[in-house]
């Protein structure tokens, strides 16, 4: 038998009888599986997943589902196509041993694996103080039974909400309170909303726009700690600058924690950052060296990405949970040349305030903006973000049409500030600092570190930290 | 039946808020939100709006008659 012939082989046999696990039963676990039915895997094929839900959709529960509009459980993924998978629901995976190529669960149970898919997402960040966080009526969200019971309390109507943080989903969050004529209080410590993902000059039009609508709005300011009465209800929240708000909802936003503790001792590019994996979503081990077995995809894979330098970029975007997915599928049931890369222009969208705003490309890439069409005045534009005379990132508010033209730009590594696009052009198109925060100190020793003198014997090894 | 909409994909054209106007709406002139869940007496129109997408961002269950259990 030629080389090439048992390599065809190979990946028949493996397609036919070979055993898969998905760890991570939301939308990037979900696609995967039908992606690997798709692409003719008709082996055993195992889906663990930590909430006894079936996969379900994150974006409506932020907006529909909090407004009161859609029931939290009406949210279950629409399927592609048969799976025909063993379903593991409502179990935490707790551990991963390569070397038995084993998926160990909080029941007890090992799960055999050939090929594995580490899709374990993200969860939302807690709030920082144990028995605060524990009081009635102080919430987070990030998945179905968190929207429910904030929808709940929402619909009470409390006599005034407290948000901390102004992201994404904090800025979501406040603007649903005021389509339900909730009074509303946000906190943000940075300069304005969003100014982690779209920096200073759209965070203050963000800003103004949310005062607009009646948002209690305070930046520069942290929330010290939050009080609850007598039955553990919390009551009111204590601002870093010593001002009492009170509040009887409190949705702390303050971004999310990636579900990497369960892979803790395996031996993979893990931590805080997410799991380290080629484009094509192979895992790294905690050398560098890539896996042949082990494949990440969704929230919690964190690769290289060409337009970007080649920095690892972890993406929590929709398209990037859907398309990494299917790449990884793809490349789990072949072999190279035929390996598939996920080359994704990152992009979201957010609706709030009734109005859309959109990203494609990575706007804290960035150091400058232009305002490329439409008026700011009017919230209706689009800004491009360069670096060092290229263009690699663009926001629009309202303005959503024209995004297809700026991804194309970035893709291409067009020039910034970008060619003017022709319509609707505002009088002053002169970049201006973008104004991200600056990159924060290290915050943590690391997590690895090299051993051996011998180039021979040189590795990297895993040193738990100490929390 | 069940749907999701790949919010990056859709650009507000609405065409999806005409043809089912129960479980499409527009928020302002471009944010979409939609009922995942939409009773099964609305598929035609439902499935007439995904069909009129003009950037097909509208995914819809696939499996026939599907309840979609946990154990398919």
């Amino acid at each position: 038998m030629t080389v090439p012939a048992t390599v065809a082989e190979l990946v028949r046999q493996f397609r036919a009888n070979g055993r898969i696990v998905i760890v991570g039963a939301s939308l990037a676990g979900l696609r995967a599986a039908e992606a690997l039915r798709e692409e003719g895997f008709t082996g055993s094929l195992t889906i663990i997943g930590d909430e006894p839900y079936e996969p379900y959709d994150r974006p409506p529960l932020s907006k529909q589902v909090l407004k009161g509009w859609v029931p939290a459980d009406h949210t279950t993924l629409p399927r592609l196509r048969e799976v025909n998978a063993q379903w593991r629901l409502g179990v935490t995976a707790t551990g991963l041993d390569r070397a038995a190529k084993q998926v160990r669960l909080a029941d007890g149970e090992q799960i055999p694996y050939d090929r594995l898919l580490i899709a374990t997402g993200t969860r939302a960040r807690q709030w920082p103080n144990p028995d605060e966080a524990a009081l009635d009526g102080v919430y987070t969200l990030r998945s179905r039974d968190d929207a429910a019971q904030l929808q709940k309390a929402l619909a009470a109507p409390p006599s005034r909400v407290m948000v901390i943080g102004a992201g994404f989903i904090g800025s979501e969050v406040a603007s649903v309170c005021r389509e339900l004529d909730l009074p509303v209080t946000v906190v943000e410590r940075g300069s304005a909303p969003l100014v982690g993902a779209l920096g200073g000059v759209i965070g203050e039009i963000a800003a103004e726009m949310q005062r607009d609508h009646g948002v209690d709005l305070r930046c520069g300011l942290g929330v010290s700690s939050l009080e609850g009465d007598s039955g553990g209800h919390v009551r009111r929240a204590h601002l870093s600058d010593g001002t009492i708000i009170d509040a009887d909802v409190v949705v702390a936003s303050l971004g999310s924690i990636r579900n990497v503790e369960w892979l803790e001792g395996a031996g993979l590019a893990s931590g805080f950052w997410g799991v380290g994996c080629d484009a094509g979503g192979r895992a790294f081990d905690i050398n560098g060296v890539v896996t042949d077995s082990i494949y990440v995809a969704g929230d919690v894979a964190r690769s290289p990405h060409v337009l970007y330098e080649y920095q690892f970029l972890a993406m929590e975007h929709w398209d990037n949970a859907v398309l990494g997915a299917e790449a990884a599928a793809h490349n789990m049931v072949n072999l190279e040349p035929h390996y598939r890369p996920h080359l994704l222009l990152p992009g979201f969208w957010s609706g709030q305030f009734g109005l859309n705003i959109k990203s494609v490309g990575v706007p804290p890439f960035g150091d400058e903006i232009v305002f490329t069409q439409g008026s700011v005045k009017e919230r209706h534009f689009a800004a491009a973000y360069g670096r060092r005379g290229r263009i690699v990132a663009a926001v629009t508010f309202d303005h959503g049409k024209w995004l297809e033209y700026y991804g194309k730009l970035i893709e291409q590594s067009g020039p910034f500030p970008p060619p003017p696009p022709g319509w609707d052009q505002p009088p002053d198109m002169k970049p201006i600092p973008a104004e991200f925060p600056q990159p924060g100190v290290p915050t943590a020793i690391p997590d690895v570190v090299l051993t051996g003198h011998d180039p021979s014997e040189r590795a990297a090894e895993f040193r738990p930290r100490r929390r | 039946m069940r749907i999701a909409v790949d919010l990056n994909r859709c650009q507000g054209y609405a065409q999806c808020v005409y043809l089912a106007h129960k479980d499409f709406r527009l928020t302002g002139q471009e944010a979409l939100t939609y009922e995942p869940n939409p009773d099964d007496e609305r598929r035609l129109q439902v499935e007439r709006a995904a069909a009129a997408c003009p950037v097909q961002a509208i995914v819809i269950d696939r499996l026939d008659g599907a309840k979609g259990s946990a154990t398919s």
